[in-house]
């Protein structure tokens, strides 16, 4: 049967892929014209495994925390409710972990969430634009009077998080597939997320270095940043946060401000 | 800016010195051996928690993805999470998942 006047083909076909209450649209037939149920729903769970399957791919770690069963029983629900937007699938599943902070089953495992935010963080670091990150010997031709104002440009792969648990343990502790120890899943641990060339990484930021890397990668001046990061620690230090950002590949250029 | 925190020309100018020179410190040795120190200092310091691994974890869509599980119907839900939750514990003893929801 062909699609209605009006409603092209995809249209006709796609809307009930995701939802096995509604019918096989009617321009599925077989070869005489016969009801072609079974056939569509090959589409339909090929639709909603491969979707299943890309958060699967993208976060792995949460997968290992919860187990594969419940893992794709949670995904199966994201997907229903959370149909691609993007013909680009390593794009699909940006909302997953605002769905998992949601999801009434996993209440349990508030720290969850956070892990898959590392995981979408992990995956947006790897595919962003090529970069080399700034060389260190470029901050020492900085005049110490234009420090305080000076300003980082971020890679474009470079990311930071901070959760409420130990997410960044978690996170790691899961992705490399080692047998798990013992986690105390309530120290707060914030992540940076860089790749200087071709390798991500995630490191553990010490106390400040979160509120210091955001400043920076908001083009907050260097000295602003170091002071809105003793505020939040004041064991933060400032020498070890410029050293790790650079080394880490944090930044791509500097700009220099006006003499303080 | 608060003034209890204002953080001086001076401060910044020798925290920038000492950060230059932690950063030089693996110059004259070998690359594998530059590599190396920063390895151990960034694990000490500035925590490295996991590195690399990009060959088995480049996302969706790289592979062929088999199709040969009946997922979409899916009626009986597992709620009960058989993962690795049972070794992340929380405040108060709780663990991460002990409780069939």
């Amino acid at each position: 049967m062909p699609p209605e006047p009006g409603l092209s083909y995809a249209a006709a076909f796609a809307p009930a892929l995701l939802d096995p209450t509604r019918r096989t649209p009617a321009i599925v037939t077989g070869p005489n014209g016969k009801a072609a149920g079974r056939r569509y729903d090959v589409y339909r769970n090929n639709v909603t495994l491969s979707l299943i399957d890309a958060l699967a791919a993208v976060y792995p770690a949460v997968q290992r925390i919860t187990g594969a069963e419940f893992f794709r029983a949670m995904a199966r629900f994201h997907v229903r409710s959370n149909p691609p937007t993007s013909p680009l699938l390593f794009e699909y599943g940006r909302d997953f972990p605002e769905f998992i902070a949601a999801y009434e089953h996993a209440q349990d495992m508030p720290f969850l969430a956070d892990v898959a935010r590392i995981e979408r963080a992990w995956l947006d670091c790897y595919h962003a634009r090529d970069a080399v990150p700034l060389p260190a010997d470029r901050l020492s031709a900085v005049t110490s009077d234009r420090l305080a104002n000076l300003t980082f440009v971020p890679h474009p792969a470079t990311r930071c998080l901070r959760s409420q648990y130990a997410a960044v343990t978690i996170f790691a502790a899961n992705r490399d597939g080692a047998p798990l120890l013992r986690i105390d899943a309530s120290t707060p641990e914030d992540a940076l997320i860089t790749r200087p060339e071709f390798d991500v990484t995630v490191r553990r930021l010490p106390p400040g270095g979160a509120v210091f890397a955001d400043g920076l990668i908001s083009g907050r001046p260097l000295g602003e940043a170091a002071a809105s990061a003793l505020a939040a620690a004041p064991e933060f230090d400032i020498a070890a946060n410029i050293a790790g950002l650079i080394e880490a590949g944090a930044f791509i250029s500097l700009a220099c401000g006006d003499p303080s | 800016m608060s003034a209890k925190h204002a953080v001086t020309s001076l401060v910044l100018a020798g925290a920038v010195s000492t950060a230059l020179a932690t950063l030089a410190a693996a110059g004259p040795l070998t690359k594998a051996e530059g590599e190396a120190a920063v390895a151990a200092k960034k694990e000490k310091c500035f925590g490295v928690a996991l590195k690399g691994q990009n060959d088995c974890a480049a996302g969706p869509g790289t592979t062929c993805q088999g199709t040969s599980t009946v997922d979409f119907q899916g009626n009986a839900w597992k709620f009960v999470q058989g993962g690795t939750c049972t070794s992340i514990e929380l405040p108060g003893g709780k663990k991460g998942s002990l409780k069939p929801v």
